[in-house]
């Protein structure tokens, strides 16, 4: 078991932002978290990393505490801000998270290509545009070695060669087992996962695979079984 | 606590203040320039810039070292790269000590110019104790980073960063004996400004420019202000969170 989340409740300003979760996911997964925006797929994310406060409930990553320093070096992480040293270079913010994550030089090169950044090396990280920012800060998070990706939306704004690209990246870490929890508001991008876990208003409103999906809402498309379990079809 | 992690963000810290020229700029030269204005608004009154010269040097490097600590902590919270960090291998005890490692060095760049320039340039008389002047502008310097780092554990946004200045350092300066002296304040007000730091820089800065020699008390007082920022810094690590509302 790679995630526990037993009754998990965050409240921010007196109003609920998860709402009783109960999750168990497995190893060696790619899990699709996916919702409009609002529904709490990122405060889920920073809870299970242990960056949010939490109200009440059990979250065990491994069977360990969020945060904790036995898990942190198994943990890689993509906020959904772009949480990069904007007056950097791009590779000067690859060396420093590289170092910290104990990667070599030769990965920091490897994710320069994968991501397409080499060109922008020497760029002063607060000049890149949007889509070049995510990238960064993408590599970052796949920088070291960790078992367990935590990636916020890491597509959003990619243009659709680069974004089919990293699907197959991900593919590829979790075929050396790996486990990907990826958010999405993209309901496409849940066809691309093992797990799917569709969220609206800080409820989880469905969990399991896409069969699963498909069989219980007789839809085909995720976008039209979300809709379908949004309002109470089901 | 690892070595290697600290000093590689102590690096990265420096690296950034490198690609801020206007940082450089305002570590290096505020202090000095500010000093030069002083002697140069008391050069018709004698002794003067001695006796207001002397303790500024002090006050000027904390000010400035204050704010540019505290605002560029907080940004690592704003930019999430804090976060991201707090979710890494680094440790809190790591994160600030390299904070605390990269300011205080520049820190200490800026007040050793603006004491080196003061007394060579401006004429500030130093009765001879030119290395211990330096010593309390430094370490000066290194409590207005360790204090900001405190400040910035506190703050939630660089706005509120900056508005800890007047709270963390005017009743210092009020108080710390450099418009009164310390023994004609009322009782209480004396009482309080013995549990400032800045009394104690500002009490050795006195024995330093006074033609007695220094003694136990400038190494007294020394020691007591380098024990308040070792607690402000230790102070700042266990009040920076790691997770957030």
């Amino acid at each position: 078991m790679a995630i526990s989340v037993i009754g998990l409740v965050v409240e921010k300003f007196d109003r609920k932002i998860l709402d009783d979760i109960s999750l168990e996911l497995n190893s060696n997964r790619t899990i699709g978290l996916v919702g409009p925006s609002g529904s709490g797929k990122t405060t889920l994310i920073r809870a299970l990393v242990g960056s949010q406060r939490i109200k009440s409930g059990k979250v065990k990553i491994f069977g360990l505490e969020p945060g904790s320093e036995k898990l942190r070096s198994r943990i890689g992480y993509m906020a959904q801000k772009s949480a990069l040293y904007s007056d950097l270079t791009v590779r000067e913010n690859l060396d420093y998270f590289a170092a910290i994550f104990g990667a070599s030089k030769r990965r920091v090169g490897e994710i320069l290509d994968l991501l397409h950044l080499g060109e922008h090396n020497k760029k002063i990280a607060g000049s890149l545009s949007g889509g070049e920012t995510s990238r960064l800060s993408l590599g970052i998070a796949l920088l070291g070695d960790p078992d367990l990706f935590f990636l916020d939306e890491p597509t959003v704004g990619l243009d659709p060669i680069l974004r089919a690209e990293l699907w197959k990246v991900f593919r590829n870490l979790k075929e050396i087992g790996k486990t990907l929890v990826i958010t999405s508001h993209l309901m496409d991008e849940a066809e691309r996962c093992d797990d799917i876990i569709l969220m609206r208003n800080g409820k989880v409103i469905f969990h399991g695979s896409l069969e699963s999906l498909r069989i219980r809402t007789n839809c085909s498309e995720v976008e039209e079984a979300f809709i379908k379990l949004a309002s109470g079809g089901m | 606590m690892i070595i290697s992690r600290t000093l590689l963000t102590t690096r990265r810290i420096l690296q950034q203040v490198r690609h801020d020229h206007r940082t450089i700029a305002l570590i290096i030269l505020v202090p000095t320039v500010l000093m030069g204005l002083l002697s140069w608004m008391l050069s018709d009154v004698p002794n003067a810039f001695n006796q207001w010269g002397g303790p500024l040097l002090g006050i000027f490097p904390l000010i400035v070292m204050f704010l540019i600590t505290s605002v560029a902590t907080l940004r690592e919270r704003t930019s999430g790269t804090l976060e991201r960090l707090m979710v890494s291998p680094i440790r809190k005890s790591e994160f600030i000590s390299a904070y605390a490692i990269a300011f205080s060095l520049l820190g200490a760049l800026q007040a050793l110019i603006a004491a080196l320039v003061s007394i060579n340039i401006y004429g500030l008389d130093t009765k001879g104790h030119t290395s211990a002047i330096i010593l309390v502008a430094v370490i000066d310097a290194v409590m207005g980073t360790a204090l900001g780092l405190l400040a910035s554990s506190m703050a939630r946004t660089e706005f509120q960063a900056v508005q800890f200045m007047p709270v963390f350092l005017i009743p210092q300066f009020l108080l710390g004996g450099f418009i009164v002296d310390r023994d004609s304040l009322p009782n209480l007000l004396n009482l309080l400004s013995d549990l400032m730091p800045l009394s104690y820089s500002i009490d050795a800065l006195n024995i330093a420019l006074s033609d007695q020699s220094l003694g136990g008390q400038y190494w007294e007082n020394i020691l007591i202000v380098l024990a308040i920022v070792l607690s402000a810094l230790i102070l700042g690590g266990l009040t920076l969170p790691r997770s957030s509302r």
